[in-house]
């Protein structure tokens, strides 16, 4: 256990009384003692405190970086306007997903969050890519914590006023309670909040004034977990991987038109295929009859007893009060109604395909001028 | 009544030859809220080790193996019915199943209150 990294708040994790678990190489909290259903309410109906500490920040130095980094990704990242985040992938030649992340422009370059369980291949594939023309920096004097859940804007205006500003999926450099901070409104739970990106010294002192506040309390990678499954976001190394497309896995959204035209990032030829053609199997969500969890691995057959497709995440809904999961199935099985089967425990439990999220997002979006 | 404890942190209370399973507190703290159960057939003869039950909580799927064998009596359906119940009283009334001892002997492997404690305490 000795050589798991800790982030800036292990102290106040064990203090709080979390059950630390390891995760990608990182001591980190799974739950309080209030427990994952608690703490999934917390953040659903209040606002919740997550330390996302263990996931990589990069800042990357000059104008030209957003242009390079569509050699690496099939987002659109020329057209973000400073102060403005995009949800991406990191892709392989043959189309397969290396890593999600997260691309914000800034007003000099770009600003980069990656998974915990990548951080090194991708930091390694972004300066490969970036130097020597753009200075790559990994931002290890930082942590990050996440402000998620109804309440979280007000709770931010307290310490920052213009937080609320910030439409889903803008960025600043803001002033936090005296800490000077990067504030991003987005996060991994389907409700509006924040990211915030502070230095390692401020990161307890500010996690104490926000855990203070009546409506705020901590919450821990189950409930992070349970959060996002909800909200039908991916989960990579689960839901998408090195072998699933980002066409297959329903993300042809975050696709640039320009990209598709320009066919120039890794991937392109399998990925604008499937678009045009449509991907052998889709991620889908399932909705099981009765309240037994359908677990990550398990079959999905059709009404013929035919394998169609595995469960890649599957967990108990705390908000429907009902198992949901995500699965990869083939398109023929893959219309939103179809009926499917789950095998759980060697017996056929009903599931129907349905659309995600399976709770609708709460994001603060910008109003349309 | 005498009560008896096993390593896979499940109770046996024992009145007469009839043994009422249900899994400790330590258990439930450590699969976190309960979210489903799944209890064995009343009349189904279960033996020591055979897996006889699930509990699922938001994270993981546990199975539960009968610390000792016999056929089942009854089942706890207000369990089913409400799995958080064994969150909130594992050791009393979320009692998982009763059954009618086979071997009264299968007993003697098993741990006492103090015995189990002692056991606890080497898993930290």
């Amino acid at each position: 256990m000795s050589d798991l990294r800790t982030t800036p708040l292990f102290a106040l994790h064990q203090e709080l009384g979390a059950r630390m678990v390891p995760f990608a190489g990182w001591s980190m909290p799974v739950q309080y003692p209030a427990g994952i259903i608690a703490e999934h309410r917390q953040c659903r109906e209040k606002a919740a405190l997550f330390d996302v500490s263990h996931m990589g920040q990069l800042e990357i130095a000059g104008e030209g970086a957003a242009g390079r980094m569509e050699t690496l990704v099939p987002a659109d990242i020329q057209a973000l306007a400073a102060g403005r985040a995009r949800y991406t992938m990191l892709t392989a030649a043959d189309g397969g997903i290396l890593d999600d992340l997260i691309v914000t422009r800034t007003p000099d370059g770009l600003f980069v969050v990656v998974n915990a369980g990548c951080r090194d291949e991708d930091t390694a594939i972004i300066r490969k890519a970036m130097e020597p023309d753009f200075g790559v920096r990994e931002l290890g004097g930082r942590a990050l914590l996440a402000l998620q859940g109804p309440m979280a804007a007000d709770i931010l205006e307290r310490l920052c006023p213009s937080a609320n500003g910030l439409a889903f999926m803008q960025s600043a450099e803001l002033d936090v309670a005296g800490h000077a901070c990067r504030v991003s409104r987005l996060g991994y739970t389907g409700e509006d909040g924040y990211e915030i990106s502070v230095a390692v010294e401020a990161a307890e002192p500010l996690a104490r004034i926000l855990l203070d506040m009546d409506e705020v309390g901590p919450a821990g990678l189950g409930a992070r977990d349970s959060l996002r499954l909800e909200a039908g976001l991916c989960l990579y190394g689960h839901d998408i991987d090195i072998s699933t497309t980002p066409i297959e896995a329903g993300l042809r959204w975050t696709i640039g038109k320009r990209r598709i035209a320009d066919r120039d990032f890794p991937g392109h030829e399998r990925i604008i295929a499937e678009i045009h053609n449509g991907p052998d199997r889709r991620l889908v969500g399932l909705r099981p009859e009765g309240r037994a969890p359908v677990r990550e691995g398990t079959e999905i057959q059709d009404g013929d007893g035919r394998i169609v497709g595995r469960v890649t995440s599957g967990a108990f809904s705390p908000t429907l009060g009902a198992p949901v999961a995500m699965a990869h199935v083939e398109s023929a099985n893959a219309a939103t109604g179809t009926r499917l089967q789950a095998i759980l425990r060697g017996k056929p439990v009903a599931a129907e395909v349905v659309k995600l999220p399976f709770v609708p997002h709460n994001y603060h979006r910008q109003e349309k001028a | 009544m005498a009560l008896y404890f096993s390593k896979d942190h499940e109770w046996v209370s024992v009145e007469g030859d009839i043994a009422t399973i249900g899994i400790t507190n330590h258990a439930q703290e450590q699969l976190g809220d309960v979210v489903f159960v799944e209890l064995p057939e009343v009349g189904r003869t279960v033996t020591r080790g055979e897996e006889s039950a699930v509990v699922e909580s938001v994270k993981a799927a546990s199975e539960i193996y009968a610390a000792v064998g016999g056929e089942v009596s009854e089942v706890n359906e207000a369990i089913v019915e409400t799995p958080e119940k064994v969150n909130e009283d594992a050791e009393g009334s979320a009692w998982f199943f009763r059954l009618r001892l086979a071997d009264k002997g299968e007993l003697d492997d098993l741990m006492s209150r103090e015995q189990y404690d002692a056991f606890l305490a080497t898993l930290d």
